[in-house]
């Protein structure tokens, strides 16, 4: 996958998309979720863009909409996104300590979620349904069950030599 | 014969043909220990439909089997043996096993209690008191395959209903039967079904509200991934009992397991003529659509969920009027639970006096509960309603994990409460659990040990509740924060004592004066734990002391001189506040200490603690 610089966005894909799911309003989230998984966040014109295609959107509304739901990001995200549960199973089971951990490990300060190499992005969300297996991560979509701060450190750096190797 | 016993007949040869029949649990947890791995090893090695030495046996990948704990689990019901903590080496042994019929010693369950090896899954004690109706296919049929369903008794009610009986009674044997909602605010089904069923229009919704937003759930998420055809065979009698022909089921983004899997059962449904157009041939119709919400807790509320299917940002309206007269696009709306709907199918096989004989006099039948937390047995539950605490701790839960002591269940997720101690005896139904504080809710069953903070967890809550907020109205946005403030100086130790009274009084404005159920339940977990747990929070306050150990502020980890200088902790340590030489104690620095507890966990003679 390539880095999508911030600034450029391909509208082609944009209207692909938006054929796709249909261009209705009631199909917005959907579309949304669409140029999410294309371009890995929702970039400030695809938003415009798509605001000024569907009738009954405005830019402004669909930025709404895009701002509401936990699951848009407007900001680029890693390579690597490393999702930490913090569903109150995942919670009592100490998922908090383990985000400390590694946002320690990825150099993560003041609210910062993204490296800057653009490699890892840390997000917290509210139960992956695997809460027998507490506390649970996931990156990139699998889920690793049971975490310790061990088992973390172990994850980041096979991805970390990886990446060298690479 | 009618169709549906015609297709029954040829699904059940189906399954005989594929012989011993290997069930493998590819729940969202299983999954995760590799179950797929597994079944790709086992087919690899020829059990899929294959012969090995003259014996026939088949894989079978299926939905949760609820002891998540034990994950990756099997069970072989023609050989009667269940196997758990499997992992792709035991392969080889396993299908060993199948052709002697001889169980792998090391693959048994054991009793923690008893140290015994137990072969037959009923006989562990996780699974000796439940009693499942809504799961009762989970883990027993491939989620993919229609043929498993059918041959499991899938479509047969709604088939009865079409042949046999008027909308009017379908509704009548739902209301005898007691069933109430089981997204949280247990409203009779019955009742919900006749207020649609009379609301005038010519076009009517059924929702399936499958958002399961509270944190710590997944039943609604394990019931989609092991039996689908339940979830739409109950969507369907319920709407041609109110009299729709199109439906929305709207499932949180976090599960595209569930997604998935719906998807391919709507489609085989559709092919198989029983859903879509003339269903049955029975003249009736009726579509399935499936959304996708974003992650926004307050979309299970049914107002707010109705505006996030017509494409809004997903905020509550006010009621009246209710989905039943005026819902998704202005029309009349049925909207039920995933439980709730998957519970029709039974009553109407077996009939309403079936489903009342389970559970107490105001609430009947089973219910699921996501069963979590410091306790023994995590996992999927189902019980009769009525069941007490101390049966699902203890006997069900095999208890608090390392021998620790029980303190509070939390119980109905960021809009329910705690119980304690004093509540182990208590019956859990609707009632029973509204008067201690607390409510059933959608069936997170969290379970704490003296190790969890109260303070903490009600912080934890008030968090989830004021991020998740959707900010319409004025006492849930500002008064959530407030008590969110609030609970964070306790947790730092700066609350003072008046702060107590302060936080009660703003706790019960927003429970009055909120637009929502998110606001006028967000204030539960802090009523019910300042309710229960007084003395904790004034300990947090006057004391600065977190008598559980767990507030950071108040936590400082130390190495005490039992250290051996092993170097393990100073390796571990993420960021590097461990120093020390070789087979010298070490020594933490406090200022750089984030408290992870990393290190606790690495020393190999217990020489660090928490002061
Ligand atoms: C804040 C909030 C969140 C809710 N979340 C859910 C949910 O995740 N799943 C659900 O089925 N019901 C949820 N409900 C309840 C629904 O509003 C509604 O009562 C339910 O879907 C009705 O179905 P039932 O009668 O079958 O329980 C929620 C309610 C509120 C106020
Ligand atoms: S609470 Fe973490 S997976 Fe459910």
């Amino acid at each position: 996958m390539s880095t999508q610089s911030p600034s450029k966005v391909d509208f082609a894909k944009v209207d692909e998309i938006i054929q796709s799911c249909g261009a209705k309003k009631s199909n917005v989230i959907a579309i949304l979720q669409k140029v999410q998984a294309t371009f890995r966040y929702l970039p400030e014109d695809a938003l415009t863009y798509i605001g000024t295609k569907i009738e009954g959107l405005s830019p402004a509304t669909v930025y709404g909409i895009a701002t509401f739901y936990n699951q848009f990001s407007l900001n680029p995200k890693g390579k690597y996104e490393i999702k930490v549960c913090d569903g109150t199973a995942c919670h009592v089971r100490g998922s908090m300590p383990l985000l400390n951990a590694l946002k320690a490990k990825l150099n993560l300060k003041d609210g910062k979620f993204t490296t800057d190499d653009m490699l890892f992005s840390v997000d917290i969300v509210s139960c992956l349904g695997a809460c027998g297996l507490s506390p649970v991560i996931v990156v990139n979509g699998k889920v690793h069950p049971k975490m310790t701060t061990d088992a973390l450190n172990t994850v980041i750096d096979v991805l970390l030599q990886k990446e060298r190797g690479e | 014969m009618t169709v549906i016993q015609d297709k029954q007949a040829e699904a059940k040869k189906n399954i005989e043909a594929q012989g011993t029949r290997v069930l493998v649990c590819a729940g969202t947890g299983c999954v995760a220990c590799g179950a797929l791995e597994i079944i790709d090893e086992l087919k690899a090695k020829g059990v899929n439909v294959s012969t090995i030495q003259s014996q026939k046996m088949t894989v079978v990948t299926t939905g949760c089997h609820g002891f998540c704990e034990q994950g990756v689990m099997i069970l072989i019901p023609d050989l009667g043996i269940n196997y758990v903590k499997v992992q792709k080496e035991d392969v080889d042994d396993i299908i060993e096993s199948l052709r002697t019929g001889k169980p792998v010693e090391r693959l048994l369950y054991v009793d923690p209690k008893t140290n015994e090896k137990i072969e037959k899954r009923e006989e562990i004690n996780f699974y000796k008191k439940q009693k499942r109706t809504s799961l009762i296919n989970v883990g027993q049929i491939n989620a993919e395959e229609l043929n498993d369903a059918i041959a499991f008794r899938g479509y047969e009610a709604l088939e009865k209903v079409l042949n046999k009986m008027t909308p009017d009674e379908v509704v009548k044997e739902v209301t005898d039967s007691g069933l109430r909602g089981r997204g949280g605010g247990g409203f009779p089904t019955g009742k919900k079904w006749m207020f649609t069923r009379a609301a005038q229009g010519d076009k009517k919704y059924v929702i399936c509200n499958a958002d399961e937003g509270d944190p710590g759930a997944f039943m609604d998420g394990s019931l989609m991934e092991g039996d689908p055809h339940r979830l739409l065979e109950g969507m369907a009698i319920a709407a041609y009992a109110v009299g729709s022909d199109e439906a929305y089921i709207y499932v949180r983004a976090e599960y595209p397991l569930s997604i998935r899997r719906l998807k391919i059962a709507i489609k085989q449904a559709e092919e198989a003529g029983l859903l879509g157009k003339n269903i049955l041939g029975k003249g009736f119709n009726f579509e399935i659509h499936i959304k996708e919400g974003a992650g926004a807790f307050v979309c299970g509320e049914e107002t707010a969920l109705i505006a996030s299917i017509e494409g809004e940002r997903g905020m509550p309206r006010p009621k009246p009027p209710f989905p039943a007269n005026k819902g998704l696009f202005g029309k009349p709306t049925l909207i039920n639970n995933v439980e709730t709907y998957a519970n029709v199918p039974g009553i109407l096989l077996n009939g309403s006096g079936w489903f009342a004989s389970f559970g107490t006099g105001t609430s009947k039948g089973t219910k699921t509960f996501a069963l979590t937390g410091d306790i023994n047995n995590t996992g999927l539950i189902e019980v009769p309603m009525g069941t007490t605490l101390r049966e699902i701790v203890f006997d069900i839960g095999g208890g608090l994990r390392g021998g620790k002591k029980f303190k509070a269940a939390q119980i109905g997720g960021p809009s329910g409460g705690c119980l304690t101690e004093e509540h182990l005896d208590l019956p859990l139904d609707y009632e029973n659990l509204c008067n201690a504080g607390a409510m059933v809710g959608s069936g997170g069953l969290v379970i704490m040990s003296e190790d969890t903070c109260i303070v903490e967890i009600a912080r934890f809550f008030a968090s989830f509740t004021q991020r998740e907020s959707c900010g319409k109205c004025v006492p849930c946005r500002e008064g959530t924060k407030q008590i969110l403030n609030i609970l964070e100086r306790f947790v730092a130790g700066k609350g003072e004592m008046k702060d107590l009274d302060t936080l009660e009084e703003l706790a019960i404005a927003v429970k009055d004066g909120s637009l929502c159920g998110l606001g006028k339940t967000a204030p539960n977990p802090v009523l019910s734990t300042l309710k229960y747990f007084r003395d904790e929070y004034i300990a947090h306050i006057r004391d600065k002391r977190c008598p559980a150990g767990v507030c950071t502020a108040m936590k400082k980890i130390v190495i005490t001189d039992k250290c051996i200088g092993c170097t393990k902790c100073a390796r571990t340590c993420p960021v590097n506040a461990i120093s020390g030489n070789v087979k010298e104690q070490h020594t933490i620095d406090q200022t750089k200490c984030i408290k992870c507890e990393a290190c606790i966990g690495v020393c190999p003679v217990k020489a660090i603690v928490k002061e």
